[in-house]
């Protein structure tokens, strides 16, 4: 009994000290540096209130870099989204090499990322993109006109919706595809004896049936955009001019790379509201998907 | 309406393997209630696809209204087909499942609206009509179920087992009213099945199948009194009916028809064997005795009767009793081939 006692707690340590110490501990200290005046090196801490919130609010980078926080997260997520239900309807009819094609469609997933965006980052460079180097062979840009990707503030924030949306696809379309492998067939069967085609059985029948696993995957999705930077960070830099900055990208740049923790704090501090909202609306999504 | 007919239907599933569906000749009649019988395996459910559309056969054609529809897709077949789960949409409300085949078909509004109340009235389901699948009970999904079917009349209607998810109680009733119903509205129905009082009671055919193929076609009563071999003879009757191995032949009778001697006479020869009980099981309405036979053609051979409580005086287990069966009443069946064959004298 004595031994049965401990062993549960015991079990729960390590992971309420990985939550404590890697999660919570860094999350408590951005509060106290958000209204603090701490910065990489400076000793002491002294309590300025929100005069770390306000500074942030007054910077045109900073509205610049909420600006293109949603249009990055909301634009990747719409192109994850039609992507996902395509490819996950598609790789559940059975087909000759299916399984391979599902390995593959998993492949941006499991490399790493960041090999992924040095890959993209070659892929679109100024000089070597081979993008270009298509482009110019079927005569469809001038030489030296090529259009410079990760240079030009519209190119370069395209360019990097789509590589973060290469990137989420396949997490989005192994959720979706379990959604839709949990379909019953009878389901599918009765629209087609019910007269149903191939556009009425899926926007009518499988797609809502689909919602509530959709809404996780998107609000997952959204969440993981929202506060991620490594595809920004190795393709642009947040640059050109700023063009692709996004909260993340600008609170490592301000907070760490221009030691002003404090701001840097302040800019995360931002996220959490928002992100509060989502994970909310995940965890009801998730019920509602488990309910019915 | 349309008369559905089956030429050489064949389904294997993977290749070398043995076929689901093996050389099916079958036809309807116009308006019938037609009941594929058979146990778990046997290929009902497979040729119940096959007619539907829902799978594709290996060789033979499926005609219905004398047309081959092989190539013809479920919906070009104008059939309509209520599932063993029943296959609601779960995020429709009733009226919204009831009016999707109408929907897919191109009807207008008004006239969705008219035919799904016709239907619901029909099935008594109408105040059900902004409740989703999740908010009603078994009987009643299966009401939908059975509305969404034939909302849009079809020209057959296929059933897949559609009272196994009832209870026993339900299903009775259910039962009947959807036999009913079927006479009502006149469709020709295909009904699948592995429970012989449903076949019986509902259909106006019974197909029995096994292992694929069709053993026999015939009226409930057909089927019963004359089984075209043991396995009809066995599969339909519970207890199933005796199989008696002799040398050269398989004697079959059923256990209602060997009685006691006062209680079987009833004109008509009969065949009179001593009946030493074994054990019996007292079953309410009836009492099963189980036993051998003493001396005579049959002798040492395991026999069940079946007889209404009502004569049980004096059938304890162990005494011995004078039964007997009429001679019309026995069965024979060839020893190789275990189909029925020609009568022939026992004493």
């Amino acid at each position: 009994m004595r031994q049965q006692r401990w062993l549960g707690p015991a079990m729960f340590i390590p992971a309420i000290l990985y939550i404590v110490i890697l999660v919570g501990v860094p999350f408590v200290m951005a509060f106290v540096y958000s209204v603090g005046d701490v910065k990489v090196g400076s000793e002491g801490y002294h309590f300025v209130g929100l005069h770390n919130f306000a500074s942030v609010l007054k910077s045109p980078t900073f509205l610049l870099a909420v600006r293109n926080s949603f249009i990055f997260t909301i634009s990747s997520q719409i192109l994850v989204l039609i992507g996902a239900t395509m490819l996950s309807m598609a790789l559940q009819e059975a087909f000759p090499g299916r399984r391979f094609f599902r390995f593959l469609i998993l492949l941006p997933w499991v490399a790493p990322v960041s090999i992924g965006s040095i890959g993209w980052k070659w892929i679109l460079d100024s000089l070597y993109s081979v993008i270009n180097w298509v482009l110019v062979r079927v005569h469809l840009v001038k030489q030296f006109e090529a259009p410079v990707w990760l240079g030009e503030p519209k190119l370069a924030m395209i360019s990097v919706i789509l590589v973060h949306t290469w990137h989420m696809l396949p997490f989005a379309t192994v959720i979706l595809l379990a959604g839709l492998t949990a379909i019953p067939k009878d389901i599918v069967e009765a629209a087609a004896v019910d007269g149903a085609g191939f556009f009425r059985t899926r926007f009518q029948i499988i797609l809502p049936m689909m919602l509530p696993i959709i809404n996780v995957a998107v609000l997952f999705g959204a969440i993981f955009t929202f506060t991620d930077m490594t595809v920004i960070y190795i393709l642009t830099r947040g640059g050109p001019y700023d063009s692709t900055q996004v909260l993340p990208s600008l609170a490592f740049f301000t907070g760490i790379l221009g030691s002003d923790l404090a701001e840097g704090a302040a800019i995360s501090i931002f996220l959490v509201p928002l992100l509060v909202i989502a994970a909310w609306l995940v965890l009801r999504s998730a019920h509602r998907a488990e309910v019915t | 309406m349309a008369v559905v007919e089956t030429r050489r239907l064949t389904k294997v599933f993977k290749r070398g393997n043995v076929g689901a569906v093996v050389n099916v000749d079958l036809e309807t009649r116009e308006g019938e209630f037609l009941v594929l019988l058979g146990p778990s395996g046997s290929g009902k459910t497979t040729l119940l696809r096959m007619i539907a559309g829902l799978e594709d056969p290996t060789s033979g054609e499926i005609l219905i209204g004398g047309k081959v529809v092989n190539d013809l897709s479920p919906r070009e077949r104008r059939i309509a087909m209520v599932f063993q789960s029943y296959a609601l949409y779960p995020h429709l409300t009733v009226f919204n499942n009831i009016v999707f085949p109408l929907k897919a078909q191109g009807v207008d509004r008004a006239q969705r609206q008219k035919q799904a109340e016709w239907a619901a009235s029909l099935l008594g389901i109408g105040h059900l009509f902004s409740r989703k699948p999740r908010e009603l009970s078994g009987g009643e999904r299966q009401r939908v179920a059975v509305a969404r079917a034939i909302v849009r009349e079809p020209s057959v209607f296929l059933l897949d087992e559609p009272l196994s998810n009832l209870d026993a109680k339900l299903r009775a009733s259910a039962r009947e009213e959807l036999e009913q119903f079927q006479k009502r509205i006149g469709t020709t129905a295909i009904y699948v099945t592995h429970d012989q009082v449903e076949a019986m009671a509902m259909g106006d055919r019974v197909v029995v199948m096994s292992q694929g193929a069709v053993r026999q076609i015939g009226t409930p009563a057909d089927v019963y009194d004359d089984p075209a071999d043991t396995f009809v003879a066995t599969f339909l009757g519970s207890p199933p009916m005796n199989l008696v191995p002799l040398a050269d032949v398989i004697v079959g009778f059923r256990p209602e028809h060997f009685l006691p001697a006062g209680v079987a006479e009833r004109g008509g020869a009969h065949l009179s064997y001593r009946f030493q009980i074994s054990h019996s099981e007292y079953l309410g309405a009836e009492l099963i005795l189980y036993g051998t036979i003493q001396g005579g053609a049959l002798h040492q051979k395991k026999v069940i009767s079946r007889i209404p409580s009502t004569h049980s005086a004096g059938l304890t287990d162990g005494s011995a009793h004078t039964f007997a069966v009429a001679e019309s009443d026995v069965k024979f069946f060839d020893k190789q081939t275990e189909k029925r064959t020609a009568p022939r004298s026992l004493s």
